[in-house]
């Protein structure tokens, strides 16, 4: 018994030390960073975003001087628990599949009277995108745990799905980059940082299911239009119009792809 | 008609749907569609340096956006048709000098800036090398979307063939495979020549830390 222990841990030492290649060291990199975020996870500092997003939803303003809390998220109005699980998704006042950041751009603008196009032309970070993100945060912690459930039964969610499978194909730009060129194979990375293949049930909710997310890098909490704008940067795309079909289109595949994974935002990222 | 005749017309028929499906299920980007088309259009805004016209797709974009298609048997003829058209838009070196310096190289491979909105039409576009490519071992920062380059030249030599096949494969990396994730560093000018003699040092010079 003893000396099949040290014969076995004698192999154990010496698989290990001939598979000391960089990517080993790579993968221990990667570890850390997981380490990291797991030592932080339990200080998100997105809970800040989500108390000030629940004092916007209830404080009356706009034009109306009206609170948000008759908004209807897809589950009947002021119903906010679980309402980001299953966006985007059809909704018939608008005529239109949305996800949470239009829907929110609706509410603003039919109960309190807000202007969408202020919305769509401000910066991320500052302004009416800042109030933007507070309620988004708030959102979408009330979905925290819940399934991930989104719909394409309604036609017109049948074809944003594949308006937004065709857009994550589209290659662009001086680099022929598509989203697929980074998350369309299991496995990948780009420099340390892991790269979900959210064309898998996986890799989407992997993506998906972790986003909007506080950046520890930049010190901000980022809604997925926000991430998606960045992506596209990274891309070398020209910018992507704010709450456009194209940005829901894509939101709608990953969502969709990411069914039965579970909402863990707001997440926490590098 | 006759019953054996309505028999075979339904066996061609699903012969037929057994064909049509996997065509109808793939991301049919060769087929115009103009709601995906005005979709793409009202998307996007110009920014800085990143105008609308890089959303205008080429021949290569256009044809790899249908990755089922580009694929298939059926795409076989204009991938080879697309290989051909970035073949022939490489230039051989100028100066006929195909190595340059591998520490400038390094320092291309490791910058993954420009060409984006946020930066000047004169911000130095890096190669970004290390995004997807092992390189230098030393360095763990590296991506896996590319094959590892670390001993590239040790491995294969410095055959003239080698050599050209480096700089082809830098300069257009669609002349080989049609839907490389590699960029066309000089297509798009994101490099110029020197940088690329400097990237060629970098993976095929002996002194290089790659081909340690």
């Amino acid at each position: 018994m003893q000396r099949k222990f040290t014969y076995g841990l004698a192999l154990g030492v010496l698989v290990a030390s001939l598979s000391m290649s960089s990517s080993l060291f790579a993968q221990t990199a990667t570890d850390e960073i997981a380490k990291y975020r797991e030592m932080i996870a339990d200080g998100n500092p997105s809970e800040l975003y989500e108390a000030a997003g629940e004092d916007l939803w209830k404080k009356p303003a706009g034009p109306k001087n009206a609170t948000l809390e008759k908004c209807d998220l897809g589950l009947g109005p002021g119903v906010v628990k679980g309402a980001a699980a299953q966006l985007p998704r059809y909704f018939k006042d608008t005529n239109k599949v949305q996800d949470l950041e239009s829907r929110l751009m609706t509410c603003m603008q039919t109960l309190q009277g807000r202007n969408s196009k202020e919305m769509i032309d401000a910066p991320f970070q500052v302004g009416p995108k800042k109030d933007m993100e507070a309620i988004v945060a708030y959102v979408v912690t009330a979905s925290k745990g819940e399934k991930i459930k989104v719909s394409t039964n309604h036609p017109k969610e049948k074809e944003m799905y594949e308006l937004g499978k065709r857009a994550f194909y589209f290659q662009g730009g001086p680099m022929d980059f598509s989203c697929a060129s980074c998350h369309g194979e299991d496995g990948k990375r780009i420099r340390l940082q892991d790269l979900p293949n959210i064309t898998t049930q996986k890799g989407a909710a992997l993506g998906w299911g972790y986003w909007p997310a506080y950046r520890v890098s930049s010190g901000q909490f980022w809604t997925m239009q926000q991430r998606l704008n960045d992506c596209y940067r990274q891309q070398r795309f020209p910018f992507p119009i704010y709450a456009s079909d194209l940005t829901i289109a894509l939101s709608m595949y990953m969502a969709k792809n990411a069914n039965g994974g579970t909402v863990e935002t707001p997440g926490l990222k590098r | 008609m006759k019953i054996k005749n309505i028999n075979s017309l339904l066996a061609c028929t699903g012969l037929m749907l057994v064909f049509a499906l996997p065509v109808g299920s793939a991301v049919a980007q060769q087929q115009n569609d103009p709601k995906f088309n005005k979709m793409m259009k009202d998307g996007f805004r110009a920014e800085g340096i990143a105008g609308l016209d890089r959303i205008q797709q080429d021949e290569t974009q256009k044809f790899c956006s249908d990755p089922v298609f580009a694929g298939s048997v059926k795409g076989q003829a204009m991938r080879e048709k697309i290989q051909k058209i970035n073949m022939d838009s490489i230039k051989q070196p100028s100066d006929g000098k195909y190595i340059g310096d591998w520490k400038k190289g390094e320092a291309i491979a490791q910058s993954g800036r420009g060409a984006t909105w946020t930066d000047k039409a004169d911000t130095p576009i890096g190669g970004g090398c290390y995004n997807c490519h092992q390189i230098d071992k030393k360095e763990i920062s590296y991506g896996t979307i590319g094959p590892s380059l670390w001993n590239y030249g040790k491995m294969r030599g410095n055959s003239q063939e080698l050599i050209v096949y480096t700089w082809n494969r830098i300069n257009n990396s669609k002349a080989y495979n049609a839907c490389s994730n590699m960029p066309r560093f000089a297509h798009f000018k994101l490099l110029n020549e020197q940088q690329i003699q400097d990237l060629m040092a970098l993976l095929l010079d002996p002194a290089s830390p790659v081909n340690q």
